[in-house]
């Protein structure tokens, strides 16, 4: 890890909350989304869906659809080349069944006609012989031997024999001696736990433009997370090479990770290379619920020991996701993150990945990583209370800190748990009183963070402007982040720079905007390419001042002589070099292109009070903090906002969300009036906290701050609700039937 | 499909009772407009009510209330009279949707939708309303308790609208209320329902008490019995559990995804007894 990036620095403008530059659009509906894409002679693309949770397709007739006025292509998964490659065949297969659906909702045909009226009426006109197959949508049946197998031909060498082959992958993290750490324990408990699958819950469906024309060269518009990663997928589906194939990314109405993969694009793309006139497809609210990727759900197991004086000795979790249809890799996440905030001497944690015939799960905010540690902390949380120690002084006792082993194996470096801890416990909401009825909740959580491919261009303008072109969607504000992070660095006001979006033939590869890695690797980027557009623009004012580059300085947005020996000249701004730039060797540029590490991790802890009624088993959140380590926060408001929505999906995870399927397999409730995420009414202000524990990976310190504030939420919320109810909790959603149920009120 | 905006109630009910294909009234079409672009309904004919005269109308009849077909849910509420008469009727069309299905959804629109959740109508059928109705024979009066068949089905016939509702009138230590139980604050469909209409002696008791359940059965439920728990007490913790026990035994709520058979049933109870209590304080009641 690079770790010695980071120095310290008065900053003018990074810290400070600048006005945003897509706010106007955005509010007055100027905004280009994913569906905003036209062409001429563009056709409406169509999906046709498997009514079925499991199923053979015996055969498909299209023959009555495409003698239908106005339709100019079908296309069912035989169109598509089987990939070679396991991964990228799941990903077409996802996106267009082959053989058998795998689940309620999979894409098994799609058409392209010239209006939706005549798409419809050909989906209508397909006709699909099935056989219907018996199927499983819960992880714990999906694990026994006998259920029905999803997938077959999937699992992997590493699973013990005696389960499912639904089973495909197993895993386990940890050290130290188990026995020794519990014998050493006063009190041990042990519980199981579910969680229910959740959706990122998105405004803006997924929506995509494709035209690919008779030469080979294809062009795609679509709302996606990351334009490069698509070309990748898209291009390996259609058999094309990466340069014929560009991907541009519209604004994004929120993602969470759910856009960091390919659905209809593929499909769109096959539709318009057969129809041969360009095609937009755009999903509605029920096919993004049913084929789109909702994270996981699970069923864990976790046992902790403690002292009486609340040292943690052992502690050991087995988590059993279902990802759906296909092998999932978010189990791993979960495991690792699980007892990330303590301090161990005895932990393990062991993982199972399950097929089911639910859609295929993507990434999720802190993917895997808030069910485990729901899971944990909903029993250091039981064990505080049975020990009657006071939860905040026994998560300090056992935090991670620099220098502790992490549970998933490497040493932390500078973390900012304990600040958080501290900051939590110095808070006046920690010890405000609560009425009877009431209860409050506390919760650690943690996320990796990521650093990746990234590649930042950054243009002087000759009028003293800059422009930055980078290649991730801006989900959470990046743009803003980006220009005040080269203004700070250039010397020159925010208002100057503009940053945008590139295409994939603009830039090198950039890596997903996910991972919580925008802020921290494109800034990184920013900063070194605004660094080395200094360095250019200090070479033509040597040029000029006829003296050795070295010699220069840059000191507030001006090139300046190098101490008395140097030479004496008035110091020469950004602007005025950049005006005469066509004199000096022509544009002035700056570069930089890295496969960024030394993320560095985050912690967050989450405070909550909730009100239960008892006669109706609802759940009020009266109050909610958050405290959160953002390294340094760059714009405060953004920062605030990623703290208070992760924080948010958070409560709906724990109270009402959940994918809920009937007895046939299929999903019941695939629209927002029955896949409850809460309304702003259901809701206190969110407080947030922001702690800067500089990040030794990032030149100002920044840590990625996307996805932890969704980790602690579930247990926050879990402990609170049992310390109202005075029941343990331990599944999710706690919705009212089932907390009234669990309290013994119906 | 056709849209027709009438321009009298007669010349909608003969074009309606004229259709042979499906036809579907536009009052707010909050509904409406909803299924027709889901694709869950596609109607041959569309008759638009609003411009019939006087149907947007709320006028004072009979020391009651005759309100217009058309009439919205914002309307209903900035009607003061009316809210202080009929408090229970207010809330409950108050509660549909946001600030933006008021200003168009109607009471009407929400009764003939037949959704047993629809929240306007336990507390009409508790006010004991009378639906106005016109049609290719001419015009009827039926009680609104008549007019849900099930779901998605009323008892009007091919060609029939609804014209007006009538709300009578209240007499002194009357008030009604209405509660529903959603999971969220708002922007939500009942999971279970209820609305009360009280009316008091003078010393405190209960003359009448009328309690209608919704969300728990095909189409709403007047709780008989549970009224009568209520009659000659003033709302005691004994008559209070008497009733919700009444109001539990004429539940025959579905178990879906919105709530199971036992919760639905518990919130029945539940609800009616926080509902009475609330009408019994709004008629001037005190424990
Ligand atoms: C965002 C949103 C939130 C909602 N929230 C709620 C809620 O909280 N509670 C709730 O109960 N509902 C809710 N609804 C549903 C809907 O708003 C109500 O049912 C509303 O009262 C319908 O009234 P409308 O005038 O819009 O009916 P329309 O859509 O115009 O019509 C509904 C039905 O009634 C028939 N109809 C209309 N007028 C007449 C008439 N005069 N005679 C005979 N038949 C007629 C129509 O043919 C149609 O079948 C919501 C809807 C939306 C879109």
């Amino acid at each position: 890890m690079s770790l010695d990036e980071y120095t310290r620095r008065e900053f003018k403008q990074v810290g400070t909350r600048v006005r945003r530059p897509d706010g106007v659009d955005k509010v007055t509906g100027r905004a280009m989304y994913g569906a905003d894409a036209t062409a001429p002679g563009m056709l409406t693309g169509r999906i046709l869906r498997c009514p079925h949770a499991h199923a053979r397709i015996k055969s498909i007739d299209v023959s009555a659809a495409l003698a239908l006025k106005g339709v100019k292509a079908v296309i069912t998964g035989d169109d598509f080349a089987v990939p070679e490659d396991d991964f990228i065949r799941d990903v077409q297969e996802n996106c267009m069944a082959r053989g058998k659906a795998l689940y309620d909702g999979h894409a098994v045909a799609a058409v392209a006609a010239t209006d939706a009226a005549a798409a419809k009426a050909a989906l209508k006109a397909i006709k699909i012989d099935y056989e219907v197959l018996p199927h499983v949508t819960d992880v714990d049946e999906a694990m026994k031997p006998g259920a029905p197998v999803v997938q077959a031909g999937r699992v992997q060498e590493n699973v013990p024999k005696g389960y499912s082959e639904n089973v495909t992958a197993h895993f386990e993290f940890g050290h130290g001696d188990m026995e020794a750490g519990f014998a050493k324990a006063d009190k041990i408990i042990e519980r199981s736990f579910k969680t229910a699958a959740t959706h990122q819950g998105y405004i803006e469906p997924h929506a995509c433009l494709a035209s690919v024309t008779s030469d080979g060269k294809a062009d795609l518009w679509c709302c996606t997370q990351g334009q490069f990663y698509v070309r990748t997928l898209c291009s390996s589906i259609m058999g094309m090479e990466a340069s014929q194939l560009r991907v541009t990314a519209s604004e994004i109405g929120g993602g969470f990770g759910g856009k960091t993969t390919v659905f209809i694009e593929p499909v769109a793309l096959m539709l318009s290379k057969k129809a041969g006139r360009p095609v937009k497809i755009v999903m509605s609210r029920d096919e993004v619920f049913r084929a789109t990727g909702p994270t996981v759900s699970s069923s864990s197991d976790v046992k902790i020991g403690m002292t009486k004086d609340g040292r943690i000795t052992a502690g050991e979790a087995t988590l059993r996701y279902q990802g759906g249809a296909f092998p999932c890799g978010t189990t791993e996440f979960g495991c690792s993150a699980a007892f990330a905030a303590y301090d161990l001497e005895a932990v393990r944690t062991y993982g199972w990945s399950v097929l089911t015939n639910r859609p295929k799960e993507a990434a999720y905010r802190a993917p895997g990583a808030p069910m485990a540690v729901y899971a944990v902390e909903s029993v250091v949380d039981e064990l505080c209370l049975e020990l009657g120690l006071d939860p905040l002084e026994t998560r300090l006792k056992n935090a991670a800190r620099k220098g502790t082993k992490s549970s998933y194996g490497p040493t932390f470096p500078d973390i900012g748990l304990v600040a958080t801890l501290e900051a939590a416990k110095a808070h006046p909401h920690y010890k405000a009183p609560l009425k009877p009825g009431q209860g409050r909740g506390l919760s650690c959580g943690f996320w990796f963070n990521f650093g990746g491919n990234t590649c930042v261009s950054l243009n002087v303008n000759t009028d003293g402007t800059v422009g930055i072109t980078e290649g991730n969607p801006d989900i959470g504000g990046s743009r803003a982040s980006i220009s005040l992070m080269a203004a700070e660095e250039l010397g020159i006001p925010y208002e100057r720079i503009r940053t945008i979006v590139a295409d994939t033939s603009s830039l090198g590869y950039n890596d997903v905007t996910d991972g919580s890695r925008v802020t921290f690797a494109v800034g990184l980027a920013t900063i070194k390419a605004a660094r080395d557009a200094i360095k250019k623009m200090s070479a033509r004012a040597a040029k000029i001042w006829g003296i050795d580059p070295e010699a220069v300085e840059w000191k507030d947005g001006a090139a300046v002589p190098a101490g008395p020996n140097a030479g004496k000249f008035p110091p020469m701004s950004l602007a005025e070099i950049a005006a005469v730039s066509a004199e000096t060797g022509g544009p002035i540029a700056g570069h930089y292109e890295v496969n960024a590490d030394g993320a560095g991790v985050s912690f967050g802890v989450h405070l909550c009070d909730v009100e239960v009624d008892r006669e109706t088993g609802a759940t009020k959140v009266l109050r909610y903090t958050v405290f959160q380590d953002a390294g340094k926060a760059v714009h405060p408001d953004y920062v605030e906002g990623q703290m208070q929505g992760g924080a948010v999906q958070g409560i709906g995870w724990a109270l009402n969300e959940e994918y809920i399927y009937g007895p046939d397999g299929r999903l019941q409730n695939p629209t927002f009036l029955d896949y409850r995420v809460p309304v702003a009414s259901d809701l206190p202000m969110i407080e947030t906290v922001i702690l800067e524990i500089p990040n030794p990976g990032h030149p100002y310190g920044v840590r990625g701050v996307g996805e932890t504030g969704i980790v602690p939420p579930l247990a926050a919320l879990s402990n609170a609700v049992s310390h109202a109810t005075g029941v343990r909790m331990t599944e999710l959603p706690m919705s009212p039937p089932r907390v009234l149920k669990a309290i013994g009120g119906t | 499909m056709r849209y027709l905006a009438a321009k009298t109630a007669a010349e909608a009910a003969g074009a309606l009772a004229a259709e042979k294909g499906l036809t579907r009234i536009l009052a707010g079409g909050t509904d409406v407009l909803v299924q027709l672009r889901s694709g869950m309904v596609e109607p041959d004919l569309i008759v638009d009510i609003k411009k019939i005269p006087g149907i947007r109308g709320i006028v004072a009849e009979s020391g009651g209330f005759r309100i217009g077909a058309a009439v919205s849910g914002a309307e209903i509420g900035e009607h003061a009279a009316l809210c202080a008469a009929w408090p229970g009727v207010a809330e409950g069309v108050q509660l549909i949707g946001s600030t933006q299905v008021q200003g168009r959804c109607t009471m009407v629109g929400n009764l003939c939708n037949a959704s047993p959740a629809g929240d306007a109508v336990p507390s009409l059928v508790a006010a004991n309303a009378v639906a106005r109705i016109a049609g290719p024979d001419g015009e009827r009066d039926c009680p609104v308790a008549d007019i849900p068949a099930g779901p998605g089905k009323t008892t009007l016939k091919k060609g029939e609208i609804i014209t007006s509702i009538f709300l009578p009138a209240r007499p002194d230590r009357a008030s009604d209320a209405y509660l529903r139980f959603i999971p969220r604050t708002e922007m939500d469909i009942a999971v279970a329902s209820a609305g009360v209409s009280l009316e008091l002696n003078a010393d405190g008791t209960v003359k009448a008490a009328r309690i209608v359940l919704g969300a728990v059965a095909p189409t709403v439920v007047v709780a008989d019995d549970a009224g009568k728990a209520l009659v000659g007490t003033n709302l005691d913790d004994g008559a209070l559990a008497a009733m919700a026990k009444a109001c539990e035994a004429v539940c025959n709520p579905i178990d879906d995804k919105r709530g199971t058979i036992e919760y639905r049933t518990k919130m029945a109870g539940t609800l009616a007894k926080r509902a009475a209590l609330i009408a019994y304080a709004r008629a001037g009641g005190s424990k």
